[in-house]
C-alpha cells in the first residue's frame, strides 16, 4: 500500500490502535454506527449512530516520548443531533438515525459540521471554551446579583482559565425540503453552498439560508408507476464548484454542470458500463445498484461501490471504468440467500486515501478490503477484538473459494453476515483509518519504525 | 424443456415471490416508513419472478387454463421489463426460456395483457369479488400467496378499502409499485 506521503511503498503494515464502543455482544440498536467522517485536517473524527447522536473524537498531539505512535483519538464532544419525529400528515415516524456527517472546512476557531437524518439537515457549531470572565462588579461568581450597597470599588472583569469545555450548538436547521429519504449531503468547494439528495431529488442550499432551497435535479416521473431508478448518492466535485455527480440504482453515474441550466435534469456526462452478459442473473439489477460515490482528492477520478465491486472512473471516459476491483466475488453464487437474509440490500461505502493511491471498502465478517491502484495489490483485514492488542500488526485474511481450504483461510459458509463493515474513513493526510463495525469504531494506524 | 426443470424453475420463482411479498409486508411496519429504493428493488425482483413463473407455466402446459385471477398482472406500461433467470437454476432451461422472454418486452406484455383482459377483467374487480374464483384443476390461488386477509396491527380496525387505495399513510412511495394494485394480499 502506498503511503500517504506520495512515494510508492507497498509494504505498509497496519496496526491496531484503538477501539471505541461497548464490548458486549448484545448490541443496543441506538448504538449502531451509521456514519464515520474525518474532518479536513484529520484532527477530528466524527461518528453518527442510529440513536441520533454524534460523537466527535480528537487526536491527541503526538507525544515526544513516543514518536513512533501517532496521537490517539479521544472523545472530544458528544451531542444529540436528531430526535425521532412524527409526520402527522403521512402517519410516518421519522427516524433519528444519522445518515451522513460532512465537515465544513475550518474558517475560524470553531468547527462546523452538517449532520442529516432522513428528512432534516442541521449545521452544528462545535466550539471550545477554556476561559471565563471573572470579577464582575454587580454579580457574584455564582451569578447571583450583589446588593448594590456592598459595592464600594470598581474593577475590570478579567478572563481566567477554566477546564476545557466543548460546546455543540445547532446553528441552522434545514427542514421540510425532502419528500423522500435523504441519502447524501455534500459541501461545495465554494464553502457557501451544499447539496442534499433524496431518492428522487437533489436540492441546493446556501449554508446561511434555511427557509429556501433550490431543486437542481428531479427524476420523479409524472406517473410513479413508471419509476425505474432512484438516486442513491450524490457529491460535489472537490474543486469545481459547478460540478456534481449522482449515482443511481441502475448502476449509472451522471455528472452535471450547474452552469448549463438551473435544473440539471440533463446530464453533462453519463457513466455507465455495459453489463457483462455472462454475469446476468436474477438479481443483477439489485447488485448493480450503486451504494456510494466518491471523488478522488484530485478531482480527476471518482469511485463507485456496488454490491460486489469497487470501480474507478476517469471523468474523461464515460464508457467504462478504468479500474474494477472485486470486493467479495465469492458471494456471486450466494445472491439468492443474501436476498433472503436481506444482506443484498446492504449499502457499503468506500473511501480514498490521502494521495488517491489506495481505496478501501468494507465487507462481511468484519472484513475490510484495501486496493492499491499503483501496485495492483489488494489485502483483506479484519476488525475484531481478538486482534486488539496495542500496536499488534493486522494479519491479512483470506476467504477460501475453491474446494480446498488452506489453514488460516475461512470458508464462505463460515462468514458471519451479521458482522458487516459498511462505513470506513481514511485520514486525509496520514495512514490512519477508522473502520466501523456494527457498534464499535476501530482505529488502525500504519506501523512506523 | 423438461417438465422437472420447468417445475423447479416454477417452484423457485414462487419461493422468491413469497419471500419478496413477506419483505414488502415487513417494510410497511418498519420505522421511518417505506423506503422507495428498497421497494423498487423488491418490485423488480417480484416482476422477474412473476414473469419466470408465467413462462415456466406456459412451457409446462400451454393447454392449461389461463393464469388465475390472483396472478399479479402489470397493466401499466413499465418502460423496462428486465427478465432474468432465477439464480440457482441450472443453465439447461436457458435456451428455451430465453426465447420466450427476450423478445421486445412492450409488445409481449401488451399482448399478454390484452389476452388476459379479454378473458378476465381483473382490473375492475374489487378485492372482495376476487374471491369468486374458478374452481377446477388449476388451483384458484397460487399457494405461495397468503389466502388470509392482511394481518391487523393491535388496535387496528378492518374497513372496506376502495381498490387502488389500500395503502394508509404510505404516501407516494408505494405508488411506485405497479404490482400492488392486484396483489390480493394487500
Amino acid at each position: 500500500m502506498a503511503g500517504a506521503g506520495g512515494g510508492g511503498n507497498s509494504d505498509v503494515q497496519w496496526c491496531f490502535s484503538q477501539v471505541k464502543g461497548a464490548i458486549d455482544d448484545d448490541v443496543a440498536e441506538a448504538d449502531i454506527i451509521s456514519t464515520v467522517e474525518f474532518n479536513h485536517s484529520g484532527e477530528l473524527l466524527a461518528t453518527g449512530d442510529k440513536g441520533g447522536r454524534v460523537v466527535i473524537f480528537q487526536q491527541e498531539p503526538e507525544s515526544k516520548s513516543q514518536p513512533q505512535c501517532r496521537g490517539e483519538y479521544n472523545v472530544y464532544s458528544t451531542f444529540q443531533s436528531h430526535e425521532p419525529e412524527f409526520d402527522y400528515l403521512k402517519s410516518l415516524e421519522i427516524e433519528e438515525k444519522i445518515n451522513k456527517i460532512r465537515w465544513l472546512p475550518q474558517k475560524n476557531a470553531a468547527q462546523f459540521l452538517l449532520s442529516t437524518n432522513d428528512k432534516t439537515i442541521k449545521l452544528w457549531k462545535i466550539s471550545e471554551r477554556d476561559k471565563r470572565p471573572e470579577g464582575y462588579n454587580l454579580k457574584e461568581e455564582d451569578g447571583r446579583y450583589r446588593d448594590f450597597n456592598t459595592v464600594t470599588t470598581l474593577r475590570v472583569p478579567v478572563f481566567r482559565p477554566m477546564d476545557l469545555m466543548v460546546e455543540a450548538s445547532p446553528r441552522r436547521v434545514f427542514a421540510n425540503a425532502h419528500t423522500y429519504h435523504i441519502n447524501s449531503i455534500s459541501v461545495n468547494s465554494d464553502c457557501e453552498t451544499y447539496l442534499s439528495a433524496d431518492d428522487l431529488r437533489i436540492n441546493l442550499w446556501n449554508l446561511e439560508i434555511t427557509d429556501r432551497s433550490f431543486n437542481i435535479v428531479d427524476i420523479k416521473p409524472a406517473n410513479m408507476e413508471e419509476l425505474t431508478e432512484v438516486i442513491t448518492a450524490a457529491e460535489f466535485h472537490p474543486n469545481q464548484c459547478n460540478t456534481f455527480v449522482y449515482s443511481s440504482s441502475k448502476g449509472t453515474i451522471r455528472l452535471c454542470d450547474m452552469r448549463a441550466s438551473a435544473l440539471c435534469d440533463k446530464h453533462a456526462k453519463m457513466f455507465e458500463e455495459p453489463e457483462d452478459p455472462n454475469n446476468r442473473s436474477f438479481f443483477s439489477e439489485i447488485i448493480s445498484s450503486i451504494s456510494d460515490v466518491k471523488f478522488s482528492h484530485s478531482g480527476r477520478y471518482m469511485m463507485t461501490r456496488d454490491y460486489l465491486s469497487v470501480k474507478i472512473w476517469d471523468l474523461n471516459m464515460e464508457s467504462r471504468p478504468v479500474e474494477t476491483y472485486q470486493v467479495h466475488e465469492y458471494l456471486r453464487s450466494k445472491l439468492c440467500s443474501l436476498y433472503e437474509n436481506d444482506c443484498i440490500f446492504d449499502k457499503f461505502e468506500c473511501c480514498w486515501n490521502g494521495n488517491d493511491s489506495v481505496v478501501m471498502t468494507g465487507s462481511y465478517n468484519n472484513f475490510f478490503r484495501m486496493f492499491d491502484r499503483g501496485y495492483r495489490q489488494d489485502v483483506t483485514l479484519e476488525a475484531s477484538r481478538e486482534n486488539s492488542k496495542p500496536r499488534s500488526v493486522l494479519k491479512p485474511r483470506k476467504v477460501s473459494t475453491g474446494g480446498k481450504r488452506k489453514k488460516d483461510e475461512i470458508s464462505v459458509d463460515s462468514l458471519d453476515f451479521n458482522k458487516k463493515i459498511l462505513h470506513t474513513a481514511w485520514h486525509p493526510l496520514d495512514n490512519i483509518i477508522a473502520v466501523a463495525t456494527t457498534n464499535n469504531l476501530y482505529i488502525f494506524q500504519e506501523k512506523l519504525n | 424443456m423438461s417438465a422437472t426443470t420447468a417445475m423447479e424453475v416454477n417452484a423457485e420463482a414462487r419461493r422468491i415471490l413469497a419471500v419478496s411479498i413477506s419483505k414488502l409486508y415487513a417494510s410497511r411496519t418498519q420505522r421511518g416508513g417505506l423506503r422507495l429504493h428498497r421497494s423498487l428493488l423488491l418490485s423488480m425482483v417480484m416482476r422477474s419472478a412473476r414473469d419466470i413463473y408465467h413462462s415456466s407455466r406456459e412451457c409446462e402446459g400451454p393447454s392449461d387454463a389461463q393464469p388465475t385471477q390472483e396472478e399479479p398482472m402489470d397493466t401499466s406500461s413499465s418502460l423496462e421489463e428486465q427478465t432474468g433467470l432465477p439464480e440457482p437454476v441450472q443453465p439447461e432451461p436457458q435456451p428455451t426460456l430465453n426465447s420466450t422472454e427476450l423478445p421486445p418486452e412492450e409488445p409481449d406484455s401488451a399482448e399478454e395483457d390484452s389476452d388476459s383482459e379479454i378473458t378476465e377483467d381483473k382490473e375492475n374487480l374489487s378485492p372482495t369479488r376476487q374471491s369468486r374464483k374458478r374452481r377446477g384443476k388449476v388451483s384458484a390461488a397460487p399457494d405461495f400467496l397468503p389466502s388470509k386477509r392482511a394481518r391487523l396491527e393491535p388496535g387496528e380496525e378492518r374497513y372496506a378499502a376502495p381498490l387502488g387505495s389500500c395503502r394508509a399513510g404510505a404516501g407516494e412511495s408505494l405508488a411506485a409499485l405497479s404490482l400492488n394494485r392486484v396483489i390480493p394480499a394487500f
